[in-house]
């Protein structure tokens, strides 16, 4: 197993020779094989397979500190943020490897977007360029009726449209945290993602907004792949095709304990240790 | 019938409040009121026995120093007699904390105060109109004859701030954003730079500038001492604004497929830009005063040169240094009012600097809506 190079593989070329406006783009999936994830010489992660087929919704399950939110990183390349990490292993988008392969990092994180904990809209942007900042990022020029159009339908998408369509020029840290979180959700989905990952996005928000989110999520994976990193069990039954359950050892490494459909980790796991967590004996 | 319903439900929530009758939480009990007065009169009454009448010294300094030793002492013992120790040490530390920050503020209003007094005889608008070409050290001080300073110095700092704040912003997001492997050597040389003593700086660049390069003393040798001062002020300062940045927000930049200077300048410097602005300016109040780096490079002059590239020129501190010492009392009269103008000048920039680094990231400005709205984005 050797571990990838990350530093020197074109950190800053970008090609835009994608159609980040084009309607027919499809839901990819994500494959990790042997994956295995290090901060400086520690290893957070070892051994990890999972197959996130394209449209579906995959919950990574777990207690804190099993590696699910680093291996969340690993998929769109956010992981090498950190000046120490490395990792090893193969993650393929649609077949194509995101870290040996011929997609410069910028093309991959556009195409497998992320929502964060806490929602971070832009500061110092409006609701409206908030939703298009993914746009302004990546260089693209755009008319003023694409524009409209973006902005309604990824609002739309995120469910927000009709609480903001009035308040599109107030920043976007004017809204509740429940409308921000959403409002990332649009932000996210206006570069036309094929995958969209969220780490616990729900952590930080009330009942309502929570509900809402799920409804989103349920919504959107029509058109994209989730994969979703949350605490909450019941949210994982609620939203998600699929579980990948994680854990890990004392002073080991975590690794996947379970996958399958999400029914059957809950109503029938196969491991004790599955049926114990999911029942919330422990963790 | 919803109206009169209305105005009852008005009226019942009205008398309510006026009727309930709140506790007073923040008052000060007369007690205090009393002990406090009373322990500053015998305080009075104490040192004046111990001061005028029995020790063998006199003096005004003196004696606030024995009063004031007095009333912490008679103050504390009453309090401790009436609420108890703790009560009592809290009242003494107090006092303590007040003094300390009234010891802080006076100092800074007895010179502030000292310069408007000495100062504002001779701030008339011919101050600024007139250089020293018609009125000399013999004409009255009230014809002005500070133009040549001010436009020195407005110059001079100017294309200071033109060169450090580029660079000071520059090496900023270098140290903060890009973290190279120079990060740690360029931190130290920074620090090292702020350290260095301005007329160091003057002597710098009177060798290096004027002596080596073979230039004469001019404005814009005194504006490359001032960026030697200023680049190190403006870095830091930036640095410390740009590490105020959530992490989250360049996170989320990058995972839209964000370049990383892409990142930095649609999202970091937007995000800090009121903090980086209240840096600049602050660093410009403080570079605006220095007098040590000019007086061997801009020459000093006596009549207006507009033109910083060549000639001497004159800057407000270096014409306070030198005029505060004529014999002519106008003259005399006119540094003190340059003086003033030096201070009114960093007022005003403080001002500015309070009035933008109130604002937080997400305030948007009057020009930024109008470009909103051409955009359709509004």
């Amino acid at each position: 197993m050797t571990s990838i190079d990350i530093t020197s593989s074109d950190r800053t070329t970008m090609s835009s020779d994608i159609s980040l406006l084009d309607p027919g783009h499809k839901a990819a999936g994500l494959t990790a094989t042997n994956v295995a994830c290090w901060f400086g010489t520690k290893k957070v992660l070892e051994g990890v397979n999972l197959d996130m087929a394209p449209g579906q919704v995959t919950a990574l399950i777990g207690p804190s500190g099993c590696g699910k939110s680093t291996f969340l990183r690993t998929l769109n390349r956010m992981h090498e943020l950190v000046p120490s990490a490395t990792l090893a292993g193969e993650i393929l988008i649609d077949g194509v490897d995101i870290y040996r392969g011929a997609i410069p990092v910028t093309d991959v994180r556009r195409r497998i977007g992320m929502v964060f904990q806490k929602p971070n809209p832009f500061p110092a942007m409006t609701v409206a360029e908030n939703v298009l900042a993914g746009l302004k990022l990546s260089g693209l020029k755009t008319t003023r009726s694409e524009r409209d159009d973006l902005i309604e339908s990824c609002l739309s998408k995120a469910g927000l449209w009709n609480e903001v369509k009035n308040r599109l020029g107030d920043p976007g840290r004017a809204l509740s945290g429940g409308q921000q979180q959403r409002l990332c959700i649009a932000r996210s989905l206006a570069v036309s993602p094929q995958v969209l990952l969220m780490d616990e996005p729900c952590s930080a928000l009330d009942p309502t907004s929570t509900r809402r989110i799920e409804q989103t999520i349920s919504e959107i994976s029509e058109i994209v792949t989730v994969v979703i990193v949350t605490h909450n069990m019941q949210q994982a039954q609620r939203v998600s095709n699929r579980c990948a359950f994680f854990l890990a050892a004392e002073n080991e490494p975590g690794r996947i304990i379970e996958e399958g459909p999400t029914k059957d980790i809950f109503s029938n796991p196969r491991d004790p240790r599955t049926n114990d967590y999911v029942n919330g004996r422990f963790g | 019938m919803t109206t009169t319903l209305n105005t009852t439900l008005n009226n019942t929530t009205e008398n309510k409040i006026n009727t309930e009758e709140r506790i007073k939480i923040r008052d000060i009990e007369m007690v205090d009121v009393i002990v406090m007065t009373g322990s500053a009169i015998s305080a009075f009454a104490l040192s004046y026995f111990f001061f005028q009448i029995l020790l063998p010294v006199s003096g005004a300094l003196g004696f606030l120093v024995c009063w004031y030793v007095f009333f912490n002492i008679i103050s504390t013992v009453a309090v401790w007699e009436l609420r108890g120790a703790v009560k009592a040490k809290d009242h003494l530390a107090r006092v303590f904390i007040w003094t300390g920050g009234m010891a802080a503020v006076v100092p800074l209003i007895l010179v502030l105060g000292y310069v408007i007094g000495k100062g504002y005889h001779s701030l008339r608008p011919q101050f600024f109109t007139q250089d020293q070409k018609y009125v000399g050290a013999l004409s009255k001080s009230t014809e002005g004859g500070g133009a040549h300073a001010i436009v020195g110095t407005l110059e001079q700092v100017g294309i200071a701030s033109l060169i450090s704040v580029p660079l000071g912003i520059t090496t900023a997001v270098y140290l903060n954003e890009v973290k190279g492997r120079l990060t740690k050597p360029l931190r130290m040389i920074i620090d090292a730079m702020s350290a260095v003593p301005s007329i160091v700086a003057g002597l710098f660049i009177y060798a290096a500038w004027i002596l080596a390069l073979g230039n004469q003393q001019s404005g814009i040798a005194g504006s490359l001492a001032l960026a030697v001062l200023f680049l190190p002020t403006v870095t830091r300062t930036s640095e410390v604004v740009l590490r105020l940045v959530p992490g989250g927000l360049r996170e989320a930049s990058l995972a839209l497929g964000g370049t990383e200077w892409r990142t930095t300048s649609r999202v970091v410097l937007p995000t800090a830009k009121s903090g980086l602005v209240t840096a600049v300016i602050l660093g410009v109040a403080r570079v605006i005063g220095e007098t040590a780096p000019l007086i061997l490079t801009v020459g000093g002059a006596f009549v207006m040169n507009s033109n910083p590239l060549s000639g001497k020129q004159d800057a407000l501190p270096y014409f306070v240094f030198r005029l505060i010492r004529f014999p002519q009392e106008a003259q005399v009269q006119r540094a003190w009012t340059g003086a003033l103008v030096l201070v009114i000048l960093v007022l005003v920039l403080f001002v500015i600097a309070r009035a933008i680094g109130g604002r937080g990231p997400d305030h948007i400005s009057r020009l930024k809506k109008r470009r909103l709205k051409r955009k359709g984005l509004a």
